[in-house]
C-alpha cells in the first residue's frame, strides 16, 4: 500500500477529529457555563412569540423535489466530465466529439425543462 | 492493515444498514443510510480507488440522499405514524433473505476481472479517462440517454397538471 | 554517576531515532493539528474584519470599545455565546439537533484541510509541504465535502420541530445544491487548462500568467457560485433575520448557533483560498519580491474583503430569482464556457 497516500487521508481524518474535539470541547464548556432555567415557554417551538398551531402540515412546493432531482442528474453528468477534463489533451479528437454528444443530449434535456417552464418560479 | 480497515468499514456499513431498517424514525433511517453510503465510500478508499470514493460521496451521499431528505421534508406531517405488526412482514423478510442469498451466491461464483494496478495515482485517473472513451464509449453515451430519460421523467412528474392530471 | 549520563544519552538517541523513523506521520499529524487550530482562530479575525469593514462601508465606526480597534470584540462575542442558555424544545430530536452544527463545522474544517498554502520547503532535510494533506484529487475532494456540508442545514431544519426551521432548511439546501453545480462545472474549465485535479498543479501551471486573464468568465461564475455556496449576501436569504425568522437556525441558541456561523466563515475562507488557487495564481508572486505565503495570504484577505464588500453593497436577492438565476443563467453559462474552452483547446 502506498504509504504517503494513507498518511494523507490519515492526516485529513486527524484534522477532522481534532475539529470534532474542539467542537465537543466548546459544547461541553457551554453546557457547564450556561445557566439552566427551564420554563414552559422554552419547550414550545418558536413562532414569533405566539403559541404554534397546527402540526406542520403546510403545503410545500413540489419544485424543491424537482430541483433535487435535477441536481442529481447534473451531478452525475459533472462526474462523467471530470475524467474527460483531466485527460483532455491526451485524447484523440473523436473523444471530444463523443463528449460533445453527451453534453448535447443533456443540454437538450435542460432546454426541454426550460421550455416546459419548470425552471421558472423557484 | 488492509484487512483491519476493510473489516472496520464493513462493520460500520453493516451496523448502519441495520440501523436503517430497525429504526422507527424516518429521519434517523435517512441518516443511517447516509452513514452506510459514506462507509461504502471508505471501503472504496481502502481499496485505493480514490476517484470512486469521491464520486460515491459526491453522487450517492451528496445527491441521492439529498433527494431522499427532500422527499422527507416535503411529506412531513405528524411524525411517528404507527408501525403495524402483521405477519406478512415475516414472509417478506424471508423472501428478501432468499434474494440476498442468491445475490451473494452469484457474486462469489463469478470470475471477476482484476484490472492491472496502476501505481501512480494520477496515472490511474488518466487510465480511467482513457478507458471511458475507448472501451466504454457506448455505455457512456447510453448513460447520457438514461440521464435524459430521468430528466424528462422528473419534469413530467412535477409539472402542474395542464392536460388534466 | 557515569551511567546516568549514559542512560540519558541512550534515551535521547532512542527518542531521536523513533522520531526520525516516523517523521512523515508526526509531521502530518502536527500539520493537521496546526491547520485545525489555525482555522478555528482565523474565524475571530474574520468576524472582527467583517464588522469593522461593514461599519466603514456604512459610514460608521465598527466595534471599537473592546480592546484597541475593537480587536477584543470576537472574544467578547464568544464568551457571551458560551454563557447563553441552551434551549431545546421538548419535541426536537436531541441527537440530530446537536449533530447539525457539528456537521457544518466538521465539513468546513475537512474541506479546509486540503488547501495548500505555499510551495514545499526544506526543513531539516525533510520537504515539508504547507498542506494539511496532499490529496491528489484535491478539487474533487473539496466539492465532495462541500456537498456534505449541506446536510448540516437539512438536519437542522428537520430536527427542530418547527415549521419555519423546516422551510428554511428546505430553501437553503435547495439554494446550495443549485449553486454547487455551477461551482463544479466552472472549475472544470480550469482543469482543462491544467490537466490535473491536484490543487498544487494548478498553482504550478499559473507561474507565468494567472488564469483569471485566460478565463475571466469562469472566474466570475465560480466566484458568484462561491458566494452563493457560502450563504453570503446577496444570497443569504436562508439566514437573513427578516426572512422566515432566521431560517433553519431559528431554534438554536448559544454555542450551537455560533457553530453555524463558524462553519460559514471557515467556508468563506476555503472558498477564497480556492478562488486564489484556481484563478489568481495561488502563491505565485509574479515578480513582486515578497514571500509566497504572504502573497497567498494577501490574495485571500483581498477576496474576503470582496465578500464583505458584496454584503454591504447588494440587496438580498429574492428566492425565486435566486433559483432562476442559478439554473437559467449560471448553469448554461458554465456549460457554454466549458464548450468554448474545450473547442479552443482542441483547435
Amino acid at each position: 500500500m502506498p504509504t504517503d497516500y494513507a498518511f494523507n487521508y490519515t492526516a485529513v481524518i486527524v484534522a477532522a477529529g481534532f475539529g470534532f474535539g474542539g467542537i465537543g470541547f466548546t459544547f461541553i464548556l457551554s453546557r457547564l457555563l450556561a445557566p439552566k432555567r427551564p420554563s414552559l415557554m422554552q419547550t414550545i417551538a418558536y413562532e414569533c412569540g405566539i403559541i404554534p398551531e397546527g402540526q406542520g402540515n403546510t403545503k410545500y412546493n413540489i419544485r424543491y423535489y424537482l430541483f433535487a432531482l435535477f441536481f442529481l442528474i447534473f451531478a452525475v453528468e459533472a462526474v462523467f466530465m471530470f475524467p474527460w477534463v483531466v485527460v483532455f489533451l491526451a485524447l484523440p479528437s473523436s473523444a471530444f466529439i463523443s463528449m460533445m454528444i453527451f453534453l448535447a443530449i443533456l443540454i437538450f434535456g435542460l432546454a426541454y425543462a426550460w421550455r416546459k417552464g419548470v425552471l421558472q418560479w423557484r | 492493515m488492509q484487512l483491519f480497515l476493510t473489516s472496520l468499514t464493513a462493520s460500520i456499513i453493516l451496523f448502519s444498514s441495520l440501523g436503517v431498517v430497525l429504526t422507527r424514525n424516518v429521519v434517523h433511517a435517512a441518516i443511517f443510510l447516509l452513514v452506510t453510503l459514506i462507509g461504502v465510500s471508505a471501503l472504496f478508499l481502502v481499496q485505493l480507488a480514490e476517484f470512486l470514493a469521491l464520486v460515491q460521496i459526491l453522487i450517492y451521499a451528496g445527491a441521492v440522499i439529498i433527494v431522499l431528505m427532500f422527499s422527507i421534508m416535503l411529506t412531513r406531517e405528524t411524525e411517528q405514524t404507527a408501525v403495524s405488526n402483521n405477519t406478512g412482514k415475516l414472509m417478506l423478510g424471508g423472501v428478501s433473505l432468499l434474494v440476498f442469498a442468491g445475490f451473494c451466491f452469484a457474486i462469489f461464483m463469478t470470475d471477476w476481472i482484476i484490472a492491472d494496478y496502476v501505481s501512480n495515482e494520477a496515472g490511474r485517473f488518466v487510465a480511467l479517462g482513457k478507458a471511458l472513451f475507448s472501451d466504454f464509449l457506448v455505455p457512456f453515451e447510453i448513460a447520457s440517454l438514461v440521464l435524459l430519460v430521468a430528466l424528462v421523467g422528473a419534469v413530467i412528474l412535477t409539472r402542474e397538471g395542464r392536460e388534466g392530471a | 554517576m557515569d551511567w546516568v549520563t549514559k542512560f540519558l544519552d541512550e534515551l535521547w538517541d532512542f527518542i531521536v531515532q523513533s522520531l526520525s523513523d516516523n517523521v512523515p506521520l508526526i509531521v502530518g499529524s502536527v500539520k493537521a493539528i496546526v491547520i485545525a487550530v489555525a482555522v478555528m482562530s482565523v474565524v475571530p479575525g474574520l468576524v472582527w474584519l467583517e464588522r469593522r469593514l461593514m461599519g466603514r462601508f456604512q459610514v460608521r465606526l465598527g466595534p471599537n470599545r473592546v480592546g484597541p480597534f475593537g480587536f477584543g470584540q470576537p472574544m467578547a462575542d464568544t464568551i457571551k455565546l458560551l454563557f447563553k442558555e441552551s434551549i431545546i424544545q421538548s419535541s426536537a430530536d436531541k441527537f440530530l439537533f446537536h449533530l447539525a452544527p457539528a456537521v457544518v463545522v466538521f465539513t468546513a474544517i475537512v474541506a479546509f484541510a486540503v488547501i495548500p498554502f505555499g510551495a514545499p520547503f526544506e526543513v531539516f532535510g525533510q520537504s515539508i509541504e504547507l498542506w494539511g494533506a496532499n490529496v491528489n484529487s484535491g478539487i474533487l475532494f473539496v466539492f465532495a465535502i462541500s456537498g456534505m456540508g449541506i446536510y448540516g442545514m437539512v438536519i437542522a431544519g428537520l430536527s427542530s420541530n418547527n415549521k419555519y426551521s423546516l422551510m428554511g432548511g428546505l430553501r437553503s439546501s435547495a439554494q446550495m445544491i443549485s449553486y454547487e453545480l455551477s461551482l463544479g462545472l466552472s472549475a472544470l474549465s480550469i482543469i482543462v487548462l491544467t490537466g490535473s485535479l491536484s490543487l498544487m498543479d494548478m498553482v504550478v501551471a499559473q507561474e507565468s500568467v494567472p488564469f483569471i486573464l485566460i478565463q475571466p468568465l469562469a472566474f466570475l461564475l465560480f466566484f458568484i457560485a462561491g458566494v452563493a455556496e457560502t450563504n453570503r449576501a446577496p444570497f443569504d436569504l436562508p439566514e437573513a433575520e427578516q426572512e422566515l425568522v432566521a431560517g433553519f437556525h431559528t431554534e438554536y441558541t448559544g454555542m450551537k448557533f455560533a457553530m453555524f456561523f463558524m462553519g460559514e466563515y471557515i467556508n468563506m475562507v476555503t472558498m477564497s483560498a480556492l478562488v486564489t488557487l484556481l484563478f489568481l495564481g495561488g502563491w505565485n508572486t509574479y515578480g513582486i519580491p515578497i514571500w509566497p505565503i504572504l502573497a497567498f495570504a494577501a490574495k485571500v484577505v483581498f477576496l474576503l474583503c470582496v465578500f464583505i464588500w458584496l454584503r454591504s453593497t447588494f440587496p438580498r436577492i429574492r428566492y425565486d430569482r435566486l433559483m432562476t438565476f442559478g439554473w437559467k443563467v449560471l448553469l448554461p453559462l458554465c456549460l457554454l464556457n466549458l464548450l468554448i474552452t474545450g473547442t479552443l483547446k482542441v483547435l
